[in-house]
Order: structure tokens, then sequence, then C-alpha cells
């Protein structure tokens, strides 16, 4: 219609990104724990991106003469059976326990948005026979569930995410379904249809960002639970295969044969997986008060 | 009962107009479903033969107690609800059995106002963005130009062009509720059901609210269906009034008849239950007793006939129909 003004765009554009920044410090100050979390999210994704230039060795180079090795100037964190640096190999995995952790709660996540808010929404036998099939994957463990698909697929990183995407399915698709099946019957949900929106609209629109409170909390909450996954995947030889350093493997396998002599390689990468879980938990929940406007002032 | 409402529509002010929202025989019928197969196992009949018209500029009231079935006749004459037998004419078209796709348009037309001022509103988007999306949906202006009509919305229903970028929590109860009837009349339509619009508000307030629908209607030459349950509300807005029962309608007549002569029991017991602002009036009281019949299984004969105090044998049986009592005025009780 009218001719853009490119200047007041810019300005605004500008201005926009600016603002974003105070807004983050803002709320930097007002969730200092939401904060703190948000720094050890990137300080491990940092860290998976840049691992080959901050790990100060190869993550799998062996040094016979530095089995064991308790921390020291050279290897900081200690060293394993092998004489590999933890350090490094903590760095490293961090790329993929952080990896085999999103990627599943996303991929196990999307489907399950999608099964929840289509039986929400849909009801009658789709409904009926996506519960049904929902029941039965809840009557298997978590675990066991994975560990079947990862034995029947091999094992890879892609499997491995696969394997732990799958077994999140079903708990996703309760949490949205429960609360579309209540939300759809809202008089705002109708206000949305009486104005002539479509099914797709509504649900995207007028459901979904109503259910974004209990997701993000489930959410946060799952990524520990991968995390915590893949390393029993990895420990009983299912998970992402050696010689790849996962947080995951390096606790387990060291924690039934070392723990006396060397506790070093229990304790830096359990603390690595704590703190992941820990900092992605205090940030989803910033995250889940923040996107409620309600919260907001 | 169809021929006793045109009956009416003959005689109404604007009598040789077809009128703008014609409703005839309406049906709402919800199938109760129980078990594994899902059998039927009987009915709930929410609207069980409704008919009524509203013309242009002119406010309807229906009125009747919590259950009577008023807002699913508004449910369903605006199509969230498919209606299980009857007609809904809008401008003269047959919109009863129109398609999704091709009740998009008629959305335009007919708009709705919401009882709960809190629920009706998604909390997650801006007062601006509920009102702009209703353009947004019918492709309605550029970005710009809807937010200049959202703007001019929010001055005409009484609040601050300011508050656009505000969430709902941020306002009280009857400024939620003017958003409710920004949105109503974002699209411009003819006719706007209300569905009980002021009864979770303060008093105070819904005079406000009240004079502000009235107010649009005078300018905008709206038609209001207004649903309420307490016929003080209804005295204000209405021209003319539908009393409804346990799904039918049971006196339909013009506002000022029906105060000062009504003709169905259930009507007096209604009016005497509408405080007179002067104590010195004295009026004979009929107080109903006991709650309104299950609509899965309602009474026979007459559905009054539980709580009516002039009762007689053939009331059990015989279903009442809507007849002529006066010109205008149509009543479905044997005694009269």
């Amino acid at each position: 219609m009218a001719n853009i003004d490119h200047q007041a765009e810019l300005i605004k554009a500008g201005a926009h990104v600016s603002g974003r920044w105070d807004k983050t410090m803002f709320y930097a100050r007002r969730y200092p724990l939401g904060a703190i979390g948000a720094v050890i999210m990137v300080i491990f994704i940092f860290s998976a991106l840049f691992a080959d230039v901050l790990a100060p060795h190869d993550p799998l180079q062996t040094k016979a003469s530095a089995s064991l090795s308790a921390p020291n100037a050279e290897f900081v964190m200690g060293a394993d059976m092998m004489g590999r640096d933890m350090l490094s190999r903590i760095i490293h995995g961090a790329r993929i326990s952080l990896t085999v952790g999103v990627a599943s709660i996303m991929l196990g996540g999307f489907i399950g948005v999608l099964i929840g808010l289509m039986s929400g929404y849909l009801m009658g036998w789709f409904d009926l026979l996506m519960q049904r099939l929902i029941d039965i994957m809840q009557a298997l463990p978590l675990l066991v569930l994975a560990l079947v698909m990862a034995a029947s697929l091999g094992p890879s990183l892609e499997n491995t995410v696969f394997a732990i995407s799958i077994p999140l399915i079903p708990n996703v698709a309760r949490v949205v379904r429960s609360s579309t099946l209540s939300l759809r019957e809202m008089p705002f949900v109708e206000a949305a249809r009486a104005a002539g929106m479509s099914e797709m609209r509504v649900a995207v629109r007028h459901v979904l960002p109503n259910i974004l409170a209990p997701l993000i909390v489930l959410f946060t909450a799952q990524l520990g639970a991968a995390i915590l996954v893949e390393a029993s995947l990895s420990f009983l030889g299912l998970g992402v295969p050696e010689p790849h350093p996962s947080w995951g493997r390096m606790l387990s396998e060291s924690a039934a044969e070392y723990v006396r002599v060397a506790p070093w390689l229990v304790i830096f990468p359990g603390l690595a997986i704590s703190m992941a879980v820990f900092g992605a938990n205090l940030f989803g929940d910033a995250l889940r008060d923040i996107l409620d406007p309600r919260q907001r002032s | 009962m169809t021929e006793a409402a045109n009956t009416v529509a003959q005689t109404s002010a604007n009598g040789n107009e077809a009128p703008l929202l014609d409703v005839a025989d309406l049906k709402k019928h919800f199938p109760i479903s129980k078990g594994l197969l899902s059998r039927d196992k009987g009915k709930v009949y929410a609207v069980d033969g409704v008919s009524f018209h509203i013309n242009q500029g002119e406010t309807l009231g229906l009125v009747g107690e919590s259950g009577c079935g008023k807002s699913t006749v508004g449910r369903t004459v605006l199509r969230l609800l498919d209606p299980t037998d009857g007609s809904i004419k809008l401008n003269g078209r047959d919109i009863t059995h129109l398609s999704k796709t091709d009740m998009r348009p008629v959305r335009r037309e007919m708009q709705i106002i919401f009882q709960d001022p809190y629920s009706s509103l998604n909390p997650r988007m801006t007062a601006g963005d509920i009102v702009e999306e209703m353009l947004r949906v019918h492709d309605i202006g550029t970005p710009a130009e809807r937010k200049e009509r959202a703007a001019e919305l929010f001055e005409r229903v009484g609040l601050r062009k300011a508050q656009l970028e505000s969430f709902p929590h941020e306002f009280s109860g009857g400024q939620r509720q003017r958003i409710g009837i920004a949105r109503a009349l974002a699209l411009n339509p003819k006719v706007i059901i209300g569905d009980e619009p002021v009864s979770a508000l303060d008093v105070s307030i819904q005079a406000q609210v009240i004079n502000l629908l009235m107010d649009l209607q005078a300018e905008l030459n709206l038609s209001y269906l207004f649903i309420a349950h307490d016929l003080a509300v209804v005295e204000h807005i209405s021209d003319r009034i539908a009393v409804m029962y346990l799904g039918r309608i049971v006196e339909y007549t013009d506002k000022k008849t029906l105060f000062t002569n009504p003709q169905h029991p259930y009507t007096e017991a209604l009016l005497s239950a509408v405080p007179i602002p002067d104590p010195t009036i004295r009026r004979k009281k009929t107080i109903l007793q006991g709650d309104v019949p299950s609509p899965i299984k309602p009474p026979p004969g007459c559905h009054f006939h539980t709580r009516c105090p002039y009762a007689e044998a053939r009331c059990t049986v015989d279903v009442p129909q809507l007849k002529e009592y006066g010109p205008g005025h149509v009543v479905s009780c044997h005694l009269r």
C-alpha cells in the first residue's frame, strides 16, 4: 500500500535489537536462577560447538604412561585407564550428550505434540486408537523400550536418538492431549471458531501457546532423563559406540572398576551430567515464566 | 408452533419486512453415549422446537433459568453446534446446513459476546491482537489498516488506544468485556448474539456495558439476541422477549406486554423475582419450588406442570402448543 520508509524500518529494527538486549538483561536480573541456568547451558553449548579448539588434548589419544593418573597440570581432570585426557573427553562428550538429549527431545516432542493435539482435537476413533497405543508404550519402562529399540537398530548416534525419542512420545502426547481437551472447550477457542478460523489455525494460534508451560517443564525434565538413558544404553554397549566420548559411557564404564582407585573418572562426567540437567531445569523454569504474559509486569 | 411464531412476525414493528434472522422449529438434541460400543443411552433435549425472529436494529431478549437451553440456542444459531432439526435463515438465506467453508463469509455477519470475560480472551495474545486477528482471518486490510481499525474499535468501546498492547489479565472484568465487544464488532456484523454478556459483571458495570451495547445498536443498526437469566437486565435492552423453559419457548411477546400482562405461569414467577425499587409496592409473589427437571427425561405434557401452581390433570398429558393470546403475544399454556 503505502511506500515503505526504509530508514524508519531500519531504525525500528535497530531499536528492536537493542530492546531485545535490554529485555534479556531485565529478565536475567528478574530470574537470577534462570540466568545461572542459561549461563550453564551456554557454556555447554559453546564447548560442544568449539570442542576441537577448546580441548587441550585429542580426546582419542591414548598415553600408556598416563593411565589412571590423578588430576595434574597436564591432565586437569585426570586421565582414564587408557591415558586419555578426561577434560578433553568431557568437552567432546558435550557434543554427543547434548546432541542426543536435544535431538531426541525435539523428535519425541514434535511427534508427541502432534499426536496429543490431534487426539485432543479430533477425538473419536483416532483418539481411542492412539491412547491405547500409548497405554501399551507406557506399560513398558522407558529404559527397556529404548534398550529393545537400540538392540534391534544397532549402536550408532542416530539410532540412540531414535531409541530415546520414541519412549518420550507417550508422556508428551498425554500432557498435550489433556490440556487440549480442556482448552478446546474454552470460550476463547469458541470465539476463534465463531470468527471462522480453520481448526488448524485454532490449534496452532490458540491451543498450542496455552500448553507451553507444562511442555517446557516436561521438556527440560526429559532432557536430563534422555542424557541418563543414553548413559545406560552406552553402559550396555548399545549407545554411541566407542571410541566416541559420551558422558554416560565415561561414567558407567569406569564406575564399577575404577571408582576406588580413580574417583575422578566418575566425579567429572557425573558432574557434567548433573550440571547439564540442572542448567536445563533452571533455564526451563525461568523460560516458562517469561513466556507467560500473566507473570510479566 | 411455527405458524404462531409467524403471527408474531407479522404483528411486530417491522412486520412487513423479512426478518434479518429467522429461526424456525430449531432442535438440538445431544446424544448420550456410554461404554465401549458407544450405544445411545438416550438424548439431552437441550433445545426442542424453538422459533423466533429478529428484525434489523432490534433486540430479542431470551430468558430462562440455567439449563433451559438458551445458550445452546445461541450456539446453534451461530452454527458452533449443528442443529438436529429446524432451520436458521439469515437475511433470507438458509444457513442451517452450510458447510464449514460456506459458513466462513456468513460468520462476518454474525458474532458472539460471551458470558465469562476471563475465559473468553486468549491469555497469550495482546488485546489488540485479539481484535486484529478477526480481520486477519478474513483477509481484510493491510497490517497497518488492521491496527488502525483495532485502535478505532478500542476507542469506540471505551478503551484507550495505548491498551492495545496490554494482555487480557491486565484488564478488569468490565474492560475485558469491552475487548470482547470490540472483537465481535471487528467484522461489522449485523447480528450479535450476547450469551449472558453482563451476568458475570458487577451491577454498576452491567449498566455501563448494557448502555454501550445500546449505543452501538443505535449507531450501527445492530440486531441483538440477548440471552440472560434475569428479566431485570433484559427489560432495559430488549424490544421483544422470549421466555424459555426446558428447551421450549413458553411465552413470546413485546417487552411492555410481557411486563404488564404476563400470561404464562412461568413468566409470572420470573417477574415476581424481579425486585421493585419501591418498598411500598406489594405484589403477589409466586415462588417456584424445586429445580428445572432434567432435559434428558423432560416431564410429559406441559414441561412446566411439575412446578406450576395451577397445573391440572390435562397439563400432565397434553403438550400445550404456542397459541396467539393477543396481537403479537403467544403463550403455550392450556389455561389461557
